[in-house]
């Protein structure tokens, strides 16, 4: 409520600088943003066209960019499968579930995003490659590729789902048992349709960054082959000097980024629909802490 | 009857749960700590304080030296423009600011390779004025500052939506200044929020490998960041070196993740 009042009732707003100091703030932000953001990507874009359409097309459609491009978009889709169904449930655990050591187990979800990634990749290597002390050999393998994928993106679907379990209506589910539906039934019927706006964004953000994850696969998976995914196909083609065929598959990746960026921001508006503040800027479940602790105190009364 | 099966449904999902953590993120993080210290403390401590390896570390902080309060003052600035200032270009401003969540480290090196190449738009102006952007320092805190730039925006607009705009309101009525404000009012309001951003951007800073990688050239002792040192020598065979370097990162790592908790619960008081 106050957030939309604050966004939405211009002369009321409090910090508010003067018309020429907003005008300047905004040519800053905008600057910036051009020469950090846009402007090296761009870069890529025209060079990625500078032979033209067809040197586009033919560097998109070479064996080995197909290949890699297969590889890498099957692996995530397996990873975001997985991930929907694993995340969820670790959410559940986490806000329906009473056991020792649960706020450790909150704590180390968040792993992923604090843990470089090629110390990931070394990691994993360690306990799952050729000198595995658990027996699992997985080093230079797509498995590798999905296991390696699995870790990095593990705490979006949990972090974008845990909030919105915390803030669920119970009375429903109460009312729903008490009609004499099981518990399979509560969950299809009430409890998912209520987690899928959090569950959908969770796995377009998971898919996005599975598309283009390089250092966590590096290592474990490695660039032979069958195990080279597109980041590690561009930077090969970086390495052998050709900058068009890295740009071609670099502009095919940017593009897949920006569909997934747009689907998470329609989510969050068909989210949002009934919700108090909804500003219209966006909010990523990148840290769980916009959710977890914010809303309850609403829901408490 | 439903007691029982409710209560087996529980232990199934909490084993299942538990146990893909256990497997994909406890054992490689306990794995990591045992392969450095396997064969004592020697080997990693001798990896890490080699001259590569003590400069790689040097670069690394010198990088979030850097990038971090850049992106910070962007970070707070921009959220500010964001929400308390009503503009048809904001769903704009909002968008490019997500971008660097979604596209590829690889991507992101590439486009600043190319930049800042011998054919690239500004490579030659600046190596004639005798800037020397990639294979060096700027290019590595470059790729840092682009990978790390939404951390701090998003972490601060909810909690300057929050916050609200009274006290501001009441400061301004009382005669101060926009500048007396944001400091006595807003800052200290939104300081948590901030600082949890300001924790998830030295996190990345810190790792960024990808992004580094195709802009440093990964120069030992020169361009070598400590993740760029890790993977220099697991590729020599120095595996105790390697894994050293790790463990150090590893330990940075969980100290953010220490950081992240106490300032939730900060903001959460």
């Amino acid at each position: 409520m106050e957030a939309h009042s604050a966004t939405a009732s211009a002369p009321r707003a409090g910090l508010r600088l003067p018309g020429v100091g907003a005008g300047l703030g905004r040519g800053t932000v905008v600057l910036y943003l051009s020469l950090i953001v846009l402007l090296p990507l761009a870069a890529v874009v025209s060079q990625s066209l500078e032979g033209g359409i067809s040197t586009f097309w033919e560097a998109v459609t070479s064996p080995l960019a197909v290949s890699s491009l297969k590889l890498t978009v099957i692996c995530s889709l397996i990873v975001v499968v997985i991930n929907a169904i694993f995340g969820t449930i670790i959410a559940w655990i986490l806000v329906r579930d009473e056991f020792p050591g649960k706020a450790a187990v909150n704590a180390v979800i968040d792993l992923p995003f604090a843990l470089p990634t090629i110390v990931a990749s070394l990691t994993l290597l360690a306990l799952y490659g050729n000198d595995s002390p658990v027996g699992i050999h997985l080093a230079a393998t797509r498995a590798a590729v999905v296991v390696a994928l699995l870790f990095v993106t593990l705490p979006f679907v949990v972090r974008a789902v845990q909030p919105l379990l915390l803030e669920m209506d119970r009375e429903m589910e109460a009312a729903a048992a008490s009609l004499g539906a099981g518990g399979l039934t509560i969950f299809r019927r009430i409890i998912f349709p209520n987690l899928l706006p959090g569950l959908a964004a969770g796995v377009a953000l998971a898919f996005a960054r599975a598309l283009g994850e390089f250092g966590s696969v590096l290592l474990f998976a490695g660039g032979l082959p069958q195990t080279m995914v597109s980041s590690i196909f561009i930077r090969q083609q970086i390495e052998s000097g050709n900058n068009v065929g890295a740009s071609a598959v670099s502009v095919v990746l940017l593009a897949a980024s920006l569909l997934l960026l747009a689907a998470v921001t329609l989510i969050q508006r068909w989210g949002n629909r009934h919700e108090r503040s909804s500003s219209g800027l966006t909010v990523m479940p990148m840290s769980g802490e916009d959710f977890t602790v914010k809303k309850d105190p609403d829901e408490g009364h | 009857m439903r007691a029982t099966n409710s209560n087996t449904s529980r232990w199934g999902l909490r084993v299942l749960g538990l146990g893909y953590l256990t497997l994909l993120l406890l054992a490689p993080l306990v794995m990591i700590f045992y392969k450095t210290f396997e064969h004592g403390l020697a080997p990693p401590i001798d990896a890490i304080t080699s001259p590569d390896g003590l400069h790689a570390l040097k670069l690394t902080l010198l990088t979030v030296a850097i990038a971090v309060p850049l992106n910070t003052v962007f970070g707070i600035g921009c959220a500010l423009l964001l929400v308390r200032h009503k503009w048809k270009g904001n769903a704009v401003i909002d968008a490019i600011i997500n971008l660097p969540f979604a596209i590829s480290p690889i991507v992101i090196g590439l486009s600043l390779f190319l930049l800042y190449g011998t054919d690239g738009w500004l490579g030659p102006t600046l190596a004639e004025a005798g800037i020397k952007v990639l294979f060096s320092v700027p290019g590595i805190v470059l790729a840092c500052v682009f990978v790390s730039l939404p951390f701090v925006v998003r972490e601060t607009v909810p909690v300057l939506q929050e916050i609200g705009t009274d006290q501001e309101q009441a400061a301004s009525t009382l005669g101060a200044n926009a500048w007396q404000t944001f400091w006595r009012i807003t800052l200290p309001a939104i300081r948590w929020g901030v600082a949890y951003g300001v924790v998830l951007t030295t996190a990345r800073v810190l790792g960024e490998f990808g992004a580094v990688t195709i802009v440093s050239g990964s120069i030992s002792g020169q361009t070598q960041t400590l993740p760029l040192f890790v993977e220099k020598q697991f590729e020599n065979f120095n595996f105790p070196g390697a894994y050293g370097a790790s463990v150090v990162l590893a330990f940075l790592a969980l100290s953010t993740l220490l950081a992240m908790n106490l300032l939730k619960r900060k903001e959460d008081a």
